[in-house]
C-alpha cells in the first residue's frame, strides 16, 4: 500500500490503509474544492454555476447525490483493525479483513448474517429446514431468524412493533429537520437583512433565488426515509438476506462506493488523454491531427465491450499467476476495480477527444487567438490560457453525462463476468447472483428490486442534474432562454 | 464516386491494422504461446519439448513481432503477427479451443442475432422518431414536460432491468412465450418477440431524448421561421422541413449501426439463450477462449468501418450538398 499508519492515541488501535481507489477518490475531492474555490472568486465563471442553483429540479437531485456521495465517501476511508495480541507477545496483528469507516459505523448490519434467504421483515428464512425438536424426531420447518425480528416474542407483533419504531424515527428525523430548516432560515434572514418568519414566509412560498423549499423537502423526504431506515434495521432485515444470508440494505449501501468510484475515476483517469490529444489535434493540426484521429479511430472501431472483455480477462490472468502481489483481498479487488476504469476510460475517451478537437478547431479561427498568434505569445501559454479554458464547459458537460452511463455499464459488465471483482460488492454482482432465483417459487425478488432501485435513484438524480447542467453551460442553449 | 469508395477503403487498411496489432498486443504478448500451450496441455507431466511442438503444430513457433534471423521483407512477413493477421485479413478465424470452426460458426449464428437486432432497430428507430416528433410537436405543454421526464426515467433504469422483468412478467407469469431458446424458421417468432420488445422499450427513452435534441435544435433555424412566417402549418413545418433536415444527423447517427447489427446483443442473446454471435461471444469470454473473442474483435471493427463508409455514401442520397 502507498500509505499506511497507525494511530495509538485510543485503547485500540488501527491501521489506516489507503487503497489506490481510495486516494483517487481523495484526489478528486481535493481537486474539486480547489475548483470549487477558484469559481468562486472569478463572478464570470459563477454564472452559469449560479444557474445551476436556481434550478430546483438540480437542487433536489443535487441533495440525493449528496447524500449517495457521503455514504460513499464513509465508504472509501477503510482501516483493518487490530487482532487481540497473544499472551506476552508485544507484536499486534491486524485482521486480513478490510473494514471501512461505514462499516464500523453499519456494525451490526454487517455482522447480522443469516443462514440463507430471508424476505424482507420476515422473521423466519424463505427455506424449509430439517430441525431436531427435542423428543429426537425431525420435522421439516422454516426456521426463525437470528436477528431478524429477533426482539420480538411472536411473530403477530411484527406489524405493531414496526409501526412503533416508524413512527418514533419520523418523529426524531422531523424533529431534527425542523432544526435544522430554522437554522437555515435564521441563517438566511441574516444573510437577507430580514426577519426570521419573513425569510420563512418567502421559503415556503418559494420566492427565493436558490430554490430552498424544493432542497428542504427532498432533504426531508431523504432523512425521513434515512432516520426510518436506520431504526429498522438494526432489529429487521429491511430488504431482506441475500443467499448466504448478508443484509440486502447493507449490500446495496455497499455498492454505493463501487458504483461511485466507477462513474468518477473512470472520468478522472481518461480526463487528461482526451484533453492533451484533443486539443493538441486541433490546435497544430498537420501530422498531429492525423495521428490523433488515427488513433481515436482505431480504438472507437473496437466494439467497447469486447475491448474491455479481452483487458480484463488478461488483467485475471495475470493476478492468477501472481496472487502474491496483494496482502488482502480487498486490496485485490481494489486493483481490478482501478483496472476496470482505467479500461473503461480508454474506450470511452475517444468521444470527447473527438468534440474538443472540432471545439479546438473553430477556436483557433477566433480573434482572440490569431491575435495572441501574431503577437508571439508561446503555444503552451495560448492553450492554457485561451484554448482550455474556453473548452471547459464541453468537458464538464461530457463529464456529468458520462457519470450515470457508466454506473449502469458496471451492472451489464459484471453480469457478463468482466466487471468488478465477484468478491466485491456491486449492484451488478448482486443482480447477476440473484437473477436465476427468479425462477423459484415464490419467487426472491428483494436482492434485484433493491439494487435496481438503488441505482435508478443515483442514476435519475445524477441525470436530471446533469441535464440542467448541460442546459447551464452550453452556450448553444443559452439563447433559448426558457426552454429545456 | 468509385474513386472515393476505393479512398476510403484504402484508408480502412491501416486502421485495422491497428486494431489487429491492439489486439495482438492484447492476447500475445501478455498471455505468451508458451502461456497458450501450457493451458492447453495442462500443469502435469509437461515437457518443454512438448511445448515447443504444441506451438509449432499452431504455428506459433515464431517471434512474435520481428524476426532478426529471417532477411529482408522476411523480418517482418515471418512472424506470428503477421501470419496471424493475414488470415484475419482473409476471414480465415481459425478453430476455437474445442476444436471447431469459428468462420463457420460465426456464419451460422450471424442470422439469430440479425433476427433480433434488425427488428429493434427498425422499430426502436421509427418508435424514437415518431415519440421525439410529438414532443417537439406538442413542446413546451404539459405534455412535453411529461414525455421528457418519461424518457429520463425510462433512460436511467438499467437495462438488465429491461429484460429481467420483461422474462418475468410475460415468461413466467403470463405465459405468453417461451422463457429461453430458439427454433429454426417460423417458429423462431416466438422465441424472438420478447427480446425484440424488450430491445425497443430499453432503447426509447435515450432515444426519444437524442432525437428531441436534434428535432428541438433544427426548429430554432431561420428556414423554419421562414416557413411559419410564410403561413405555413405546424405539421408542414415539422414533417416537411425539420424532419427532412434532420435527416443528416439522424444518418449520422443510425447508419453506422446496420453493419454492427450483426454482431448481436451481448446480454439479451444470453438471457433468452438465443445462439446469436452474441451469447457466442459472451460464451467465449467466459469460457476464456482468446481465438474466438479475438475474431470477434475483428469482426466488429470491420463491420465498423464498413458502417462509416456507409454513412458516408448515404450523405449523397440525402444531402444534395454532397457530391464527389
Amino acid at each position: 500500500m502507498p500509505l499506511s499508519f497507525s494511530f495509538w492515541g485510543h485503547a485500540w488501535s488501527v491501521e489506516w490503509v489507503v487503497l489506490w481507489t481510495d486516494a483517487l477518490l481523495y484526489v478528486l475531492i481535493v481537486a474539486a474544492l480547489l475548483l470549487g474555490l477558484y469559481i468562486r472568486r472569478h463572478p464570470p465563471l459563477l454564472g452559469p454555476w449560479s444557474r445551476v442553483a436556481r434550478s430546483p429540479m438540480a437542487m433536489g437531485a443535487a441533495v440525493i447525490l449528496a447524500a449517495y456521495a457521503a455514504i460513499g465517501l464513509l465508504d472509501s476511508v477503510h482501516v483493518r483493525l487490530p487482532i487481540a495480541p497473544l499472551k506476552g507477545s508485544t507484536v499486534h496483528y491486524y485482521s486480513p479483513e478490510l473494514l471501512s469507516v461505514f462499516d464500523l459505523i453499519a456494525g451490526p448490519l454487517r455482522t447480522h448474517t443469516e443462514y440463507s434467504y430471508s424476505a424482507p421483515f420476515a422473521t423466519r428464512l424463505y427455506t424449509q429446514e430439517t430441525v431436531r425438536l427435542p423428543g429426537g424426531q425431525t420435522r421439516r420447518e422454516y426456521p426463525r431468524l437470528k436477528y431478524g425480528g429477533a426482539g420480538l416474542k411472536s411473530a403477530a407483533d411484527l406489524g405493531r412493533d414496526v409501526r412503533a419504531r416508524v413512527a418514533r424515527a419520523l418523529a426524531e428525523a422531523g424533529a431534527a429537520w425542523l432544526a435544522a430548516a430554522a437554522a437555515l432560515t435564521w441563517g438566511l434572514a441574516r444573510r437577507h437583512r430580514c426577519s426570521v418568519p419573513q425569510m420563512a414566509r418567502r421559503c415556503l412560498r418559494g420566492d427565493t433565488e436558490v430554490p430552498w423549499r424544493t432542497i428542504g423537502l427532498t432533504f426531508g423526504v431523504v432523512l425521513a426515509l434515512g432516520w426510518s431506515a436506520i431504526a429498522l434495521c438494526t432489529h429487521y432485515h429491511i430488504l431482506g438476506t441475500d443467499e448466504v444470508g448478508r443484509d440486502v440494505f447493507y449490500l446495496s449501501l455497499k455498492s454505493i462506493r463501487t458504483g461511485l468510484v466507477i462513474g468518477t475515476v473512470t472520468t478522472l483517469v481518461m480526463l487528461p488523454f482526451a484533453l492533451a490529444l484533443g486539443i493538441s489535434a486541433g490546435y497544430f493540426r498537420g501530422w498531429v491531427d492525423d495521428v490523433v484521429q488515427y488513433v481515436y479511430t482505431t480504438l472507437n472501431s473496437i466494439p467497447g465491450v469486447l475491448l474491455i472483455a479481452a483487458s480484463v480477462l488478461i488483467l485475471q490472468s495475470y493476478m492468477d499467476r501472481n496472487a502474491g502481489l496483494y496482502d488482502t483481498v480487498a486490496a485485490r479487488a481494489d486493483m481490478r476495480l482501478l483496472f476496470l476504469c482505467l479500461i473503461l476510460g480508454i474506450t470511452s475517451w475517444t468521444g470527447l477527444c473527438r468534440l474538443l478537437r472540432g471545439e479546438t478547431l473553430k477556436l483557433c479561427e477566433a480573434d482572440y487567438i490569431q491575435a495572441a498568434k501574431a503577437f508571439g505569445v508561446s503555444h503552451g501559454r495560448i492553450i492554457t490560457r485561451h484554448v482550455l479554458p474556453n473548452v471547459m464547459h464541453i468537458v464538464l458537460i461530457s463529464v456529468v453525462l458520462d457519470f450515470s452511463s457508466l454506473v449502469l455499464a458496471e451492472a451489464v459488465l459484471s453480469y457478463v463476468g468482466v466487471g468488478v471483482d465477484p468478491s466485491m460488492i456491486s449492484w451488478g454482482n448482486m443482480i447477476n447472483s440473484a437473477r436465476l432465483e427468479m425462477a423459484r417459487q415464490p419467487v426472491v425478488w428483494w436482492p434485484l428490486a433493491s439494487a435496481f432501485v438503488f441505482m435508478f435513484a443515483l442514476v435519475l438524480s445524477a441525470n436530471l442534474f446533469a441535464d440542467v447542467v448541460r442546459d447551464a453551460f452550453d452556450p448553444r442553449t443559452k439563447g433559448r432562454g426558457g426552454e429545456r | 464516386m468509385s474513386a472515393y469508395i476505393l479512398r476510403r477503403i484504402l484508408y480502412a487498411i491501416p486502421i485495422l491494422i491497428g486494431v489487429n496489432l491492439l489486439t495482438f498486443t492484447l492476447f500475445f504478448v501478455v498471455n505468451s504461446p508458451d502461456d497458450m500451450a501450457r493451458a492447453h496441455l495442462g500443469t502435469k507431466y509437461v515437457t518443454p519439448a512438448m511445448i515447443q511442438a504444441w506451438k509449432r503444430e499452431h504455428g506459433y513457433d515464431k517471434p512474435l513481432l520481428y524476426n532478426p534471423s529471417a532477411s529482408g521483407v522476411g523480418r517482418l512477413t515471418d512472424t506470428i503477427f503477421f501470419t496471424q493477421s493475414v488470415d484475419m485479413f482473409a476471414f480465415h478465424f481459425g478453430r476455437s479451443d474445442d476444436g471447431r470452426d469459428i468462420g463457420r460458426d460465426i456464419r451460422a449464428r450471424m442470422w439469430p442475432s440479425l433476427e433480433i437486432q434488425l427488428p429493434v432497430f427498425v422499430i426502436g428507430l421509427a418508435a424514437n422518431i415518431t415519440f421525439a416528433l410529438l414532443t417537439v410537436f406538442f413542446r413546451a405543454t404539459y405534455l412535453d414536460l411529461a414525455g421528457t421526464v418519461l424518457s429520463v426515467a425510462l433512460m436511467s433504469i438499467s437495462g438488465l432491468f429491461y429484460i429481467i422483468a420483461g422474462q418475468y412478467l410475460f415468461a413466467i407469469v403470463l405465459r405468453l412465450v417461451p422463457i429461453s431458446g430458439y427454433a429454426g424458421g417460423v417458429e423462431s417468432l416466438k422465441f424472438v418477440a420478447l427480446p425484440i420488445a424488450i430491445g425497443v422499450v430499453a432503447g426509447v427513452g435515450s432515444g426519444t431524448r437524442w432525437y428531441r435534441t436534434l428535432f428541438l435544435e433544427e426548429s430554432g433555424k431561420d428556414y423554419v421561421r421562414t416557413a411559419r412566417a410564410k403561413g405555413l402549418s405546424d405539421v408542414q413545418v415539422l414533417f416537411r422541413h425539420v424532419l427532412k433536415n434532420g435527416m443528416i444527423p439522424i444518418l449520422t447517427g443510425a447508419v453506422v449501426v446496420i453493419p454492427t447489427l450483426f454482431m448481436g446483443s451481448l446480454i439479451m442473446e444470453s438471457f433468452f439463450g438465443i445462439p446469436g454471435l452474441g451469447s457466442y461471444t459472451i460464451d467465449a469470454i467466459q469460457s476464456q477462449d482468446f481465438g474466438i473473442v479475438r475474431a470477434m474483435v475483428f469482426l466488429g471493427s470491420v463491420l465498423y468501418i464498413v458502417g462509416l463508409l456507409l454513412t458516408d455514401l448515404s450523405y449523397t442520397l440525402f444531402d444534395p450538398r454532397v457530391r464527389f
